[in-house]
């Protein structure tokens, strides 16, 4: 076959090339279908109070220090959305790339 | 005919326990329900621990489980240093664990359903943890609110993000517990409400079709079982992994 070289076949040294690129990962450890289940619903049961928690962290924030300068409501406007990515922030730190759940 | 109606949420009411002197010092159903699941843990551990064999019976190999369960937990997510904070994570593990499972009993109050207690408990963490991030890196440790690799006149925008989300740690901490507990709580009192309400307005067919509710209910005890032992797990890993910022800062 012409992509055979040195006795290789082509599946063999594509393989190579990516395990010394790092492309390929290691194979998961087999875990029963339970756990990894079990790892689902621990991450949805996670994520749907983070937004929300941040988001009342924001607002209360804001609130605090417009009633300290009387500037109702801009300063509450403001942390909204800082709020919200904070929250954004919580679920990308929770189930992101580097997270360790 | 007064029908009956659901009443979900009066389970949650605080009431006093231990009789005259209870309610003299307001000594409520929840405190004597921490009381009881204490005296679970010790007792347990008491008992389990009294042999010390070198091949364990039931009793004690189900307490070195609980250990080493716990103990891995610390090691794989704080690092060689969580040893030092095991027996923090090992308490509020077995409290939060025994807290709901005790919970589930007919009658049995879940003191985990009061977000004073969780909030409490989710507080104290998250003062701590900051309190060590402060005594192992100093004033080093607010770095922590600046990301890396980040140019600098972004910071104005990123540092309050940063802020906003660990000051939001406690909240989401005591909330999902809290939450969690109540909404199990609500939807077994909702699901049994029927079946009375099923029997006293239709009668015998009643009767036979409140074995769909009793069936939900079933099916809901075996999820509340399950939802009790994940929060708390979950409930111990946020712990395990707020320490770890704080070791690590990163």
């Amino acid at each position: 076959m012409s992509g055979d070289r040195e006795g290789q076949s082509f599946e063999e040294r594509l393989g190579k090339a990516r395990a010394s690129a790092g492309l390929d990962r290691p194979p998961p450890e087999g875990k029963p279908v339970s756990a990894a289940d079990s790892g689902a619903i621990r991450i949805a049961m996670r994520l749907g109070v983070e937004i929300v928690a941040a988001l009342v962290i924001a607002v209360v924030i804001g609130w605090g220090l417009d009633r300290l300068f009387h500037t109702r409501p801009w300063l509450m406007i403001a942390f909204v959305p800082l709020g919200a990515a904070a929250g954004l922030r919580n679920v990308f730190r929770a189930v992101g790339p580097g997270s360790k759940s | 005919m007064a029908a009956p109606t659901i009443d979900a949420l009066s389970q949650f009411r605080l009431t006093t326990g231990l009789g005259p002197i209870g309610r003299a010092v307001n000594f409520t159903n929840s405190n004597e329900m921490m009381l009881i699941a204490v005296a679970i843990v010790v007792v347990l551990f008491a008992i389990g621990l009294r042999t010390r064999a070198l091949v364990p019976g039931r009793l004690q190999s189900l307490v070195e489980a609980f250990y080493e369960f716990v103990y891995g937990m610390c090691v794989d997510n704080i690092g060689e240093e969580g040893r030092k904070f095991f027996p923090l994570v090992f308490t509020i593990f077995v409290f939060i664990l025994l807290g709901n499972l005790l919970g589930l009993f007919p009658y049995f109050f879940a003191y985990t359903s009061g977000i004073v207690v969780t909030a409490t408990m989710a507080l104290f963490v998250f003062i701590f943890s900051t309190g060590v991030g402060f005594y192992i890196h100093g004033w080093r440790f607010l770095k922590f609110f600046v990301p890396d690799g980040v140019p600098g006149w972004m910071l104005p925008m990123l540092v309050p993000i940063e802020f906003i989300s660990y000051l939001s740690r406690p909240v989401s901490l005591s909330v999902r517990l809290f939450a969690n507990m109540t909404a199990g709580h609500v939807m077994l009192e909702v699901f049994a409400g029927f079946m009375i309400m099923l029997t006293a307005t239709l009668g015998i067919f009643g009767a036979v079709a409140s074995i769909i509710p009793l069936g939900l209910n079933v099916a809901l005890i075996a999820l509340e079982l399950l939802v009790a032992c994940l929060q708390a797990y979950v409930f111990a890993i946020l712990t395990c992994l707020y320490l770890h910022d704080a070791v690590h800062m990163h």
